[in-house]
């Protein structure tokens, strides 16, 4: 890979974390447990994908226009997501929800935190400008997973058994391949290697908080980066793609 | 050529008047999204940047510029939109958190934009003044704001939550 091509890449694994979780989230529209709560996830959905956009537009722009946003969005097969596997898992119950967002929120507090400092000037806005929404999203999950968590036994059995369920997805977050160390080099990627320390804090202070237990030490699922993912993908790229693949090109 | 006896002063005036379509009482200007008029030859290219990345009165507001140019015979026209520097609750200024307030909306507390807002902080019913309000989601209408209620007059408000 050229350097265009790996920056091409990296947005796009950024872009499918943020599109992928946008995804998941809208599905909650009109399905919350409470009116409320339905408004927070599908603004927090919104977030990811206006997120997602920047990226992809960004992308776009690197590969000199050969495909649009849209088409990076829309048209990819399976294999060709880059997404980690954490934001392709299903919904399940609000526990799942709230669980699943704890963990990317606090990771993308600090990974997009870093990427503030990143030479490449277009990624570093975007994260400073992502990284005010991400803030308030885990903000939204740590007191979910305070209340839940100390709350009535079962949902106290409910948030302890999403927190272990997602448990082994979460090594993925923090691996760093070729890509990565070839962006790092030329100041551009982050380092995640030193992230690991400070998520596990983050997250070892919210489950105290919350009554609960940090779940055990256990083997790693990884492979999204890789375009290996999980039976859950396909199902949730066949809703997302379904109007593209149906009427291609179709406008609004 | 009709543009070049306006000057950008007088096009700032005319487009950054463009009411913000969700909180039609404050203009695109005092709420920062106007960044930048410039005239690149004869392309007139204006920079706006969203409040949230995925604001979606964007498409909106440039489809805007561009009819207000247009009737004052600009009509080569370029938006641009800009992350950086990042849109920040600090460009209102005290006369349009007024004018929020009057809307009915709870304006920015502080000027801490990077500090989450917390769920005890004392905020003050934009209705009554009182300070016994309770924050119901952090999320409310809009991504930029958050609902509360008062406990005094009973009733629901919105808060631009600091950003
Ligand atoms: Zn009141």
């Amino acid at each position: 890979m050229n350097s265009k091509e790996i920056l091409y890449n990296y947005c796009l694994r950024l872009g499918d974390d943020a599109l992928i979780l946008g995804q998941r989230l809208s599905e909650l529209c009109s399905k919350g447990p409470i009116l409320e709560e339905d408004l927070a996830q599908t603004n927090i959905a919104l977030d990811m994908i206006g997120r997602a956009q920047a990226l992809f537009n960004y992308a776009s722009e690197i590969n000199g226009g050969k495909n649009t946003a849209d088409d990076i969005a829309y048209r990819r097969p399976e294999f060709q997501y880059r997404n980690h596997l954490l934001v392709e898992q299903p919904n399940e119950d609000f526990a799942h929800v709230i669980a699943r967002q704890l963990y990317i929120s606090a990771f993308e507090v600090l990974f997009y935190g870093s990427l503030e400092n990143s030479k490449d000037s277009i990624l570093a806005s975007i994260a400073s400008k992502t990284i005010k929404e991400i803030k308030y999203h885990l903000q939204h999950a740590s007191d979910w997973t305070v209340r839940l968590g100390d709350g009535t036994p079962e949902s106290t059995f409910k948030m302890q058994r999403a927190i272990n369920n997602l448990w082994m997805y979460t090594g993925e977050l923090f691996e760093m391949d070729s890509i990565d160390d070839q962006l790092l080099k030329s100041g551009i990627g982050v380092d995640k290697s030193p992230l690991i320390e400070k998520w596990r804090k983050q997250i070892q202070a919210t489950l105290s908080e919350a009554t609960l237990t940090m779940p055990e030490e256990m083997f790693m699922q990884s492979g999204g980066k890789q375009g290996v993912h999980t039976e859950h993908m396909g199902h949730l790229l066949s809703e997302m793609q379904y109007l593209q693949r149906a009427y291609p090109d179709a406008k609004w | 050529m009709v543009n070049k006896i306006i000057s950008i002063n007088e096009i700032k005036k005319i487009i950054g008047a463009i009411p913000d379509p969700e909180i039609p009482v404050i203009s695109i200007n005092e709420l920062g999204i106007l960044r930048e008029v410039e005239f690149d030859n004869d392309e007139c290219l204006i920079t706006i940047t969203p409040t949230y990345t995925a604001c979606p009165a964007m498409q909106f507001i440039e489809e805007e510029i561009k009819d207000r140019l247009g009737e004052i015979g600009i009509n080569n026209v370029k938006v641009k939109l800009t992350y950086s520097p990042a849109w920040t609750t600090d460009w209102i200024n005290e006369n349009t958190k007024q004018k929020l307030k009057n809307y009915g909306i709870a304006a920015p507390l502080h000027s801490s934009c990077n500090k989450v807002f917390q769920k005890n902080v004392m905020m003050n019913c934009p209705h009554c003044n009182s300070t016994t309000t309770e924050l119901i989601s952090r999320f409310g209408s809009t991504a930029c704001k958050a609902l509360y209620k008062c406990n005094t007059c009973k009733e629901p408000f919105e808060y631009f939550k600091c950003h």
